[in-house]
């Protein structure tokens, strides 16, 4: 609020103590009404039920001077710095060096990503990080379909999970078919219920969307809850079936593949093998999703988010195309629960809260709607940095709920902001992302 | 209806709760013909083209469009985007309405949906890279490149139209508009804002659309040098009803146009009128 002001005034002009200290008081004061409470009183439940409390009027006197201090030398910094752009900081030769490596992070993190279980091969906790974290940039790549690049605000992108685990889960234990078969049953499913979410928020836009998607989200949930003669309710269901090799179990069994290629078993087999499944389905969604957004159909979700007015007037069918991007997220989700559910083995509906459908919008967001890689490294980041914050335990999450508000702030379009054109005559130039528009349901 | 009338309007009635903002409104517009529709601020013209292109659904009355195999649709009954789709009308609006985010060359190739959509099997043969499909995305890309020479931005092809120049703009909405291949097409003040070298040039266009491609245009426009240049034929509206129409000449020295236009003061009238010609 203030910040913007001043810096205009105090930059080009002489330094004026007075303003700068008028600014240090006034954030002392606020600092000193928010923390009085917060860390200058101290209360707790005493042994009989009592409340006791006790005061740390020194903690709160170092905090406001740390604020009061902090807030002049922001000022002076700002003074002698003048408006700071990013070439003050970033000289041009880092910058050039950071556009390489740029074009270099896709191929060298998929090598990478190939790599991992020979690098970490006894390393089970990595391996199985490694597993959350690309079950995740699927989730987000399947997402990226219906929020990046159609721009509709899908706020219960966790029921087609939840619809993809349940129905492996249930096709599996019930009638006995095999996880490839299942597979390509649970997407189809899962669209089938994009389409029928489809249809009813077709008239809705914006806020009114992201509710209703919301809504649907719990709804699917609930019913699992409650639906206990076939989903077995909040018990969920157990004994899924672990995927196979084409058939060949990777068990110990005589029939298993260690014993068939007269290797010794090992539990990690498995783990490998479902890395690598998982690994192929997310790059079965990425490279659908590019060659989609190359088709007419993609062309058109585009459009859609850019302006729904002007699709019309060229006739195009925005109804059929919100459903085909609705249908094609889903089936996504759908894949990715049916993995999950062979993962785990074991499924309830707890694993289908809404924060599931937020965390999936929040590496879609941050990412940088629309972008691919960029939606790969922040299911990196988020759900790896999260483990990296292990060590701080309480404090964990709080730590990285700054580092998404500082990143946003940053790059409020997410960490890759601008957008590919999906054809060109002579060459392709990135577009900035003050232009491409984010949709409005 | 006759043969070399392309569209009929035939006593189109809009109202928006006791607002009447069209009444009883008819008027034809020739094949391969440019037809105008002038009038003051708030004379209901753009409601007319919303009505046309289905934006709007009329109160009452029948809006009918023929096709040059004698085909004739009732385009009241058709709604949104089936009226660009099989009626093949095209539009552009006033507050230019292009996709900003993606390149020009993307606006045109979008506006051709419905032609590659069928090319690339509703996506499955696409998906898999036919063949079928190739051809027809080069040729698509030929039709667009056709039309980015006609309006002179060939060399802006790969840049975002968010960036384009106001006059850029409007002619690239123009371009993609052409590029649905459409039998009428509407333009909703296609020289607003345009200087006066930029408004020959459209007028140049317009005739060039007209004569050798024989794609009837309707048009809305403000900009009486364009509508005198060009125009085949020309109606003229005021407060929702018909007030003249003609040709140009006859239009100019109509006064009830005069009286519409500014008031009653016929000589500002003649003034402004005498401008255009």
């Amino acid at each position: 609020m203030k910040a913007s002001t001043s810096k205009q005034q105090s930059a080009p002009s002489a330094l004026n103590p007075g303003f700068i200290l008028k600014k240090a008081v006034i954030s002392a004061a606020v600092a000193l009404v928010l923390f009085s409470l917060m860390v200058g009183l101290r209360t707790e439940a005493g042994p009989s039920g009592q409340l006791i409390y006790w005061t740390r009027f020194g903690d709160l006197a170092t905090m406001v001077a740390g604020v009061f201090l902090g807030s002049i030398a922001m000022e002076l910094l700002r003074h002698w710095w003048g408006p700071v752009g990013t070439d003050r900081f970033v000289p041009p030769v880092v910058r050039s060096g950071i556009a390489v490596a740029g074009r270099l992070v896709a191929p060298v993190l998929l090598v990478f990503t190939l790599l991992v279980p020979v690098i970490f091969y006894n390393q089970r906790y990595i391996l199985d990080l490694g597993i959350l974290v690309l079950t995740y940039v699927m989730l987000g790549w399947g997402l990226n379909v219906v929020v990046g690049l159609a721009g509709l605000l899908d706020l219960g992108y966790v029921a087609f999970y939840a619809v993809g685990a349940y129905s492996y889960a249930l096709l599996a234990t019930n009638f006995d078919l095999s996880f490839w078969v299942c597979l390509p049953l649970a997407g189809i499913l899962a669209a089938l219920w994009g389409v029928l979410l489809g249809f009813p928020v077709l008239r809705l836009r914006g806020d009114y969307l992201a509710i209703v998607t919301l809504a649907f989200g719990e709804i699917i949930r609930l019913v699992i809850i409650n639906w206990q003669s076939l989903t077995g309710g909040p018990n969920g269901v157990s004994g899924i079936p672990r995927p196979t090799l084409f058939g060949i179990p990777l068990t110990a069994d005589e029939d298993g593949l260690a014993a068939k290629l007269g290797i010794e078993y090992s539990p990690t087999h498995r783990i490998v093998f479902l890395f690598y499944l998982i690994l192929a389905l997310a790059l079965l969604t990425n490279w659908v999703t590019i060659r989609l957004r190359r088709l007419p159909i993609g062309r058109a979700w585009e459009a859609l988010r850019e302006d729904e007015v002007a699709c019309r007037a060229l006739g195009i069918n925005t109804t059929t195309t919100k459903l085909t991007a609705f249908a094609t997220g889903a089936m996504f989700g759908g894949f990715a629960g049916a993995f999950f559910a062979t993962r785990q083995g074991f499924i309830s509906p707890e694993s289908f809260t809404f924060q599931e459908s937020a965390l999936v919008l929040a590496i879609v967001v941050l990412g940088g709607m629309g972008s691919q890689l960029g939606v790969a490294l922040s299911a990196l980041a988020m759900i790896g940095g999260f483990e990296l914050f292990r060590s701080l335990e309480g404090y964990r999450m709080l730590v990285f709920g700054m580092a998404m508000v500082l990143i946003m702030i940053w790059r409020p379009r997410g960490l890759i902001g601008h957008r590919a054109p999906t054809v060109y005559l002579t060459k392709a130039h990135a577009i900035s992302s003050d232009l491409v528009k984010e949709g409005h349901g | 209806m006759s043969r070399d009338q392309i569209l009929e309007v035939d006593r189109l009635t809009m109202r928006f709760g006791g607002i009447v903002a069209v009444q009883d409104l008819s008027f034809a517009a020739e094949r391969k013909k440019i037809t105008a529709l002038i009038g003051p601020n708030g004379a209901g013209k753009t409601t007319v083209f919303n009505c046309i292109t289905g934006f709007y659904k009329p109160s009452g009355g029948a809006i009918r469009l023929s096709h040059d195999d004698g085909k004739v649709i009732a385009l009241e009954r058709l709604n949104d985007f089936r009226i660009a789709k099989q009626a093949k009308v095209a539009r552009t609006f006033q507050n230019i309405r292009l996709f900003p985010g993606m390149t020009a060359l993307e606006n045109l190739m979008v506006a051709q949906h419905n032609a590659l959509m069928r090319a690339s099997g509703f996506t499955l043969l696409g998906l898999i890279g036919a063949p079928v499909y190739r051809d027809a995305e080069k040729r698509a890309i030929d039709l667009a490149t056709d039309w980015l020479k006609r309006v002179n931005l060939l060399d802006r092809a790969d840049d975002a139209a968010g960036n384009f120049a106001y006059g850029d703009q409007r002619r690239l909405e123009i371009a993609r508009a052409m590029c649905t291949e459409p039998a009428l097409l509407c333009l909703d003040e296609p020289a607003a804002g345009l200087n006066a070298r930029e408004s020959a040039a459209l007028s140049e266009l317009l005739l060039s659309i007209r004569n050798e491609l024989g794609t009837s245009i309707l048009l809305i426009e403000h900009d009486m040098s364009v509508v005198m240049e060009i125009s085949d034929h020309i109606v003229v509206m005021d407060h929702g009803v018909k007030i003249a129409e003609g040709s140009p000449r006859e239009v100019r020295d109509d006064p009830k146009v005069i009286a519409a236009y500014l008031g009653t003061d016929e000589e500002e009238a003649v003034a402004v009128m005498e401008s255009g010609s």
